[in-house]
């Protein structure tokens, strides 16, 4: 009924509309606003896109893209044949696995315990602190965690470590401490990201089951596990659900910066997105790395529209289509 | 009740009070190591109370300001010209496709759409970039790729056209013989000042904060960034770092490249204007955020 009463609405008016060139009249100057938008979707988004078909190609630039050969799955099989292909989908996906756990189990804490202070003065002071790491970029992220981490200058190995009675450690080299490193510095610069958004929606909800709870007697952490957390559950359960969509693809100056680039760290540090950069511009090796750029693509369309699909069966307004 | 209403009010201070000291502690260390002498931070490393203050690497950096002016002039250009574009560019596309009468509606907000679904990746983006457009080391490097118009703002400012610009009021300045464009930048535009001011914002701080695109495409570093010179010395210490076998010579070698205290000098006047502005635009920057994740 409704989707008939739209249709309606939207029929030109009769009489002086129906022609093709009535139409193409009134609306051309619209397409003329779309057209850098559309050119610029083009070339940025679109013809990359056509541009996967690089990976079943042996590229030589002398004969051009659309010249050289086609290889078939050759440049899959390379790649699947070597260790890193394993390496670095284990890592993009532990990874962000963790991080998704870590990130929200913390925002939401922070969230509920931003929202209990009364006084807005610091709730806004709080908020407005911990939002400060998401505004900076990786390169200056990189730059606070090595004036911490530095093996010659950094402020572990020279003051904190000795304190302790710890001998030195090279940081950059010793590839056990970087799990637990990369976890924390994402969590450090993205929770106030998550916590703002979490908050709006616990900010959200109708005082009035806090009051009538409080009549009965509920204590605060009845009203947060029984009130203030089921309540939420569908913005978290949603944004979970985008971040698993988006699994796939990871933060690249994450795991590039803020390792600095470190060799011996590779085995803990590659993810996807870093072996595509590093195979394109260090290594020049076309077929690898677009053949990973491909595998990503692919998988992370998949794992997008799986994601969607769930959220759609959960419910349908908050589904991206 | 009231006791236990207390308790949570120490729980969340205490809590937050941390979390908070955690987010500013690290450009307090940035800042200390800054003022610090040289000679402090190669026997003690960088503090929060360094043994001898000094201000010479600032003194370096004042006496050597050319090449960081210039970055500086690069970022401020590319931010505002990015920006500038930006906005035109999205309010442009996402305002036709609002139109509930445009032909082909449907069409063009799925080719918006389909863009935040699937992308090629970054090596046919770099391929065409470089072979076809050719845009390695130059300005459009620093701008275009990647960052110009996003899918997901056209969608935004799209919503943002559909609750509040009422059709009604294009169809009587229609009627009054304006055009569709002299309406868009008399009646739409006027309309839509909070987002974008919001989104001119986001883009803002995308464009500030962006190393990808000098990494990639700029090798010359006369169109270095702020934060491609930042990215850039990080490197020299990394391939000082990497190597153990270097570990011998390499606090000497610090010694001579510009030096420690200069680096995270060059870092601290990079976040600078940042840290200044950030206490002004940030009610708005939580407004970005919020805007972004409840479409």
């Amino acid at each position: 009924m409704e989707q008939a009463a739209s249709k309606i609405r939207i029929r030109p008016r009769p009489g002086k509309a129906g022609s093709r060139w009535s139409m193409a009249k009134k609306f051309w100057p619209l397409y003329l606003l779309m057209l850098p938008g559309v050119v610029y979707m083009i070339i940025n988004n679109y013809l990359p896109m056509f541009g996967i078909i690089i990976a079943f190609k042996d590229i030589n630039f002398a004969k051009g893209i659309f010249g050289s050969d086609w290889v078939g799955f050759k440049n899959f099989e390379y790649l699947f044949k070597t260790e890193d292909a394993y390496i670095i989908t284990r890592n993009t996906i532990l990874y962000n696995g963790a991080f998704i756990v870590t990130h929200t189990v913390l925002a939401i804490a922070f969230a509920i315990l931003l929202n209990e202070i009364r006084k807005k003065f610091f709730t806004r002071l709080y908020q407005s602190i911990i939002l400060l790491p998401y505004l900076m970029s990786m390169v200056i992220v990189s730059y606070l965690v090595y004036a911490l981490l530095s093996m010659e200058t950094g402020f572990l190995n020279k003051t904190v470590l000795p304190l302790l009675g710890i001998e030195s450690i090279s940081w950059y080299t010793e590839t056990k401490y970087w799990p637990a490193i990369l976890t924390i510095v994402h969590n450090w610069k993205g929770i106030g990201f998550l916590c703002v958004i979490y908050l709006a929606s616990i900010i959200g909800i109708d005082p009035e089951y806090y009051e009538a709870a409080t009549l009965d007697g509920a204590s605060k952490r009845q009203q947060i596990f029984s009130i203030t957390i089921p309540l939420i559950a569908p913005v978290v359960i949603f944004m979970t659900l985008l971040a698993i969509g988006r699994i796939f693809y990871s933060d690249f100056g994450l795991f590039y910066q803020v390792p600095m680039n470190s060799g011996p760290l590779l085995e803990v540090t590659n993810v996807i997105d870093t072996y595509v950069y590093r195979g394109l511009i260090f290594l020049g090796d076309l077929g690898m790395s677009s053949a990973a750029g491909a595998y990503q693509s692919l998988v992370g369309f998949v794992l997008v529209i799986l994601s969607n699909y769930v959220v759609r069966r959960l419910s349908k307004e908050n589904a991206l289509f | 009740m009231t006791s236990d209403n207390k308790q949570m009010q120490w729980i969340a201070h205490a809590a937050l009070i941390a979390f908070s000291i955690a987010c500013v502690v690290p450009f307090l260390l940035l800042v200390m190591s800054s003022v610090s002498s040289e000679q402090t931070i190669l026997k003690h490393g960088y503090s929060f109370f360094p043994k001898e203050f000094s201000l010479s690497a600032y003194h370096y950096l004042w006496y050597n300001w050319q090449s960081l002016g210039r970055a500086y002039g690069i970022t401020v250009l590319i931010t505002i010209v990015g920006t500038s574009v930006s906005l035109a560019m999205t309010s442009m596309f996402a305002y036709p496709i609002s139109r509930r009468d445009l032909p082909w509606r449907n069409f063009w907000t799925f080719f918006v759409f389909f863009t935040l679904l699937f992308n090629g990746g970054l090596v046919p983006a770099y391929l065409i970039y470089t072979k076809l457009f050719v845009i390695k080391n130059t300005i459009w490097a620093l701008i275009v790729p990647g960052l110009l118009m996003n899918g997901f703002n056209v969608l935004l400012v799209r919503t943002f056209f559909v609750t509040s610009v009422p059709p009604a009021l294009i169809e009587a300045a229609n009627i009054d013989g304006c055009g569709e464009i002299k309406a868009f930048y008399k009646i739409v535009l006027p309309l839509s000042l909070p987002i974008m001011a919001t989104i001119g914002l986001m883009q803002s701080i995308l464009y500030w904060n962006d190393w990808f695109n000098g990494m990639t495409y700029v090798t010359d570093s006369k169109l270095f960034s702020i934060q491609n010179i930042l990215n850039r010395m990080m490197t020299e210490i990394q391939f000082l770092s990497s190597d153990p076998n270097m570990s011998t010579s390499a606090s000497e070698t610090i010694a001579q490249l510009p030096s420690a205290t200069v680096r995270m000098a060059i870092a601290v006047v990079g976040v600078l204007p940042i840290l200044v502005a950030y206490p002004f635009f940030q009610k708005y920057f939580v407004k970005g955020i919020t805007i972004g994740a409840v479409k």
